[in-house]
């Protein structure tokens, strides 16, 4: 069953052409990632499907909802966490979640999400004195507070150490197996490689090839490198001597 | 947690009106409370809406000679007396560019408001929660003042009530527009404070702060009707000794409120 489908997009910010024609299909119970360099029209892809910002072109659909139509119904069904969005620094973590799950009609129970994702001990701590991990998992506790159908996780993993991307990464496949579909943005090509069931790699505004990681290794042309992984792929795809889509 | 137990499609008629209404009202309900526990954490913001008007008005009635007693400049009243109203019009210019600024400029700033924006709560009630604190916080600050105004110094007042509560009123939703216009402006919570407290100190003076009641020179006087905090300190004066105030004050604060409103409405970016 298709979840999310976009067909055509197109997004200009004044003369600048962020997103020039992206169309790709995401299944239900998938991680499916996004990757590219930055610029490559990434975020502003998820912003416009998530109906933080309206499409200049093209089709989307969210379970069956026109994002920049039915905002409202689609935030009830799927969770979202954005870069570089932060909470008040002097707010607990247990009245974050607590204040987030006031905003859906039917959400998950809070208690049980905060112990899931390791911040029971933390749920008296304020946003201000937590990690940069303990941060981002109460961001995708907040996320998935509303029990939503679909999680949209942009750059998860950004600026965490080692171990806690590890940690993060277990946390987005314990989310799959709850039966909530994943759409993930990165520029992480291990994380896409280990998460993501399907890709689709963007390159300044269009997508050019949308297949398994493992797939798109094993399709991989790249000269003078004999076993090339998933990130040598990419790169072969998206670099600036990549050959032009058509 | 499972999915599929979710509903398929938009739930729609009076069943699901009514939960969404439940929703909307406990949203907001927690947002206000959640709001009032931040304000309270905030030990600068709360001491100068809260403590700060009463606090002045003690300091100042002790410390400055003469402050308490007739005189007979001023047709054998006490100075403190003149004060108590400019106390009110400062109280309601720190709540509106101290602390709803400061708060509105760094929700901005950190993406509390885009982190809003991706649920089904409109930022608008965020706005609507963090002003109904600070009202809250406004009341409670005048009134402190005004009862250590009776307590301490024994004033006693005739006001004009319906006038002075209009010119509270009004007063409050001019500087609280001129708060959001501001706070259309300023990327930055730095940016906030600095041009906060630019404007910030110009109305305390156009309200008579520093030049209380009949010290105010005529020709101040005549700028500071124009301004909104000046407008609202004379009509709280004017009322305060059981006058009713006058239109030009009324019609300045009604005039701002308008102006910054619709300037801010216009400008405002919630990212």
């Amino acid at each position: 069953m298709t979840v999310i489908e976009v067909s055509n997009l197109q997004k200009r910010y004044g003369d600048q052409v962020a997103v020039r024609d992206v169309s790709f299909e995401v299944r239900a119970g998938e991680i499916f990632g996004i990757v590219g360099p930055n610029g490559s029209g990434k975020t502003t892809t998820v912003e416009c499907l998530t109906g933080l910002r309206r499409a200049d072109g093209g089709m989307i659909r969210v379970l069956g909802l026109d994002p920049a139509r039915d905002r409202a119904e689609l935030r009830r069904q799927v969770g979202i966490q954005l870069q570089e969005s932060h909470l008040p620094d002097r707010l607990k973590v247990w009245e974050a979640l607590d204040l987030y799950s006031s905003f859906y009609p039917e959400p998950a129970d809070w208690r049980a999400l905060m112990a899931e994702l390791g911040l029971t001990a933390k749920r008296n701590t304020v946003f201000a004195k937590l990690s940069g991990g303990q941060k981002q998992r109460l961001s995708v506790a907040l996320a998935l507070v509303g029990n939503p159908r679909i999680a949209v996780l942009d750059e998860l993993t950004t600026g965490l150490d080692p171990q806690a991307r590890r940690d993060t990464w277990q946390l987005v496949r314990e989310v799959r197996d709850r039966g909530v579909t994943v759409v993930l943005v990165t520029h992480f090509m291990d994380e896409a490689e280990r998460l993501c069931d399907r890709l689709a790699v963007v390159r300044a505004g269009e997508v050019v090839a949308i297949d398994t990681p493992a797939e798109l290794v094993a399709r991989a042309d790249v000269p003078g490198v004999a076993r090339p992984t998933l990130e040598d792929a990419v790169l072969a795809l998206t670099g600036p001597t990549a050959s032009t889509p058509n | 947690m499972n999915a599929a137990t979710l509903p398929e499609t938009v739930e729609s008629g009076a069943a699901g009106r009514r939960r969404r209404g439940r929703t909307a009202g406990r949203s907001t309900a927690r947002l206000v409370v959640t709001e009032a526990k931040l304000f309270v954490r905030d030990p600068l913001g709360s001491f100068f809406a809260v403590i700060f008007p009463a606090a002045l008005l003690l300091v100042l009635g002790s410390a400055m000679p003469g402050f308490d007693e007739p005189s007979a400049d001023i047709g054998g009243r006490k100075p403190v007396e003149f004060y108590l109203p400019i106390i009110l019009a400062m109280a309601i210019g720190t709540v509106a560019l101290v602390s709803l600024l400061n708060v509105l400029a760094a929700d901005r700033e950190k993406g509390v408001l885009r982190r809003l924006s991706t649920t089904p709560v409109s930022p608008v009630r965020l706005l609507v929660a963090q002003l109904a604190v600070n009202v809250a916080a406004l009341l409670v600050g005048s009134a402190l003042a005004l009862l250590g105004g009776w307590l301490v110094f024994g004033i006693e007042a005739r006001p004009n009530v319906p006038g002075l509560l209009a010119a509270f009123v009004l007063g409050s939703a001019s500087m609280v527009a001129l708060a959001l216009l501001l706070a259309a402006f300023t990327p930055t919570s730095r940016a906030a404070m600095g041009i906060g407290s630019l404007v910030y100190y110009p109305m305390l003076f156009a309200a008579g702060v520093w030049t209380p009641g009949p010290m105010m020179p005529e020709a101040v006087r005549r700028v500071a009707d124009f301004t909104p905090l000046g407008a609202a300190s004379q009509a709280l004066q004017d009322t305060w000794t059981g006058d009713w105030p006058q239109p030009l004050h009324l019609a300045v604060l009604v005039g701002c409120t308008a102006l910054f409103g619709a300037l801010a409405a216009k400008l405002f970016r919630w990212s």
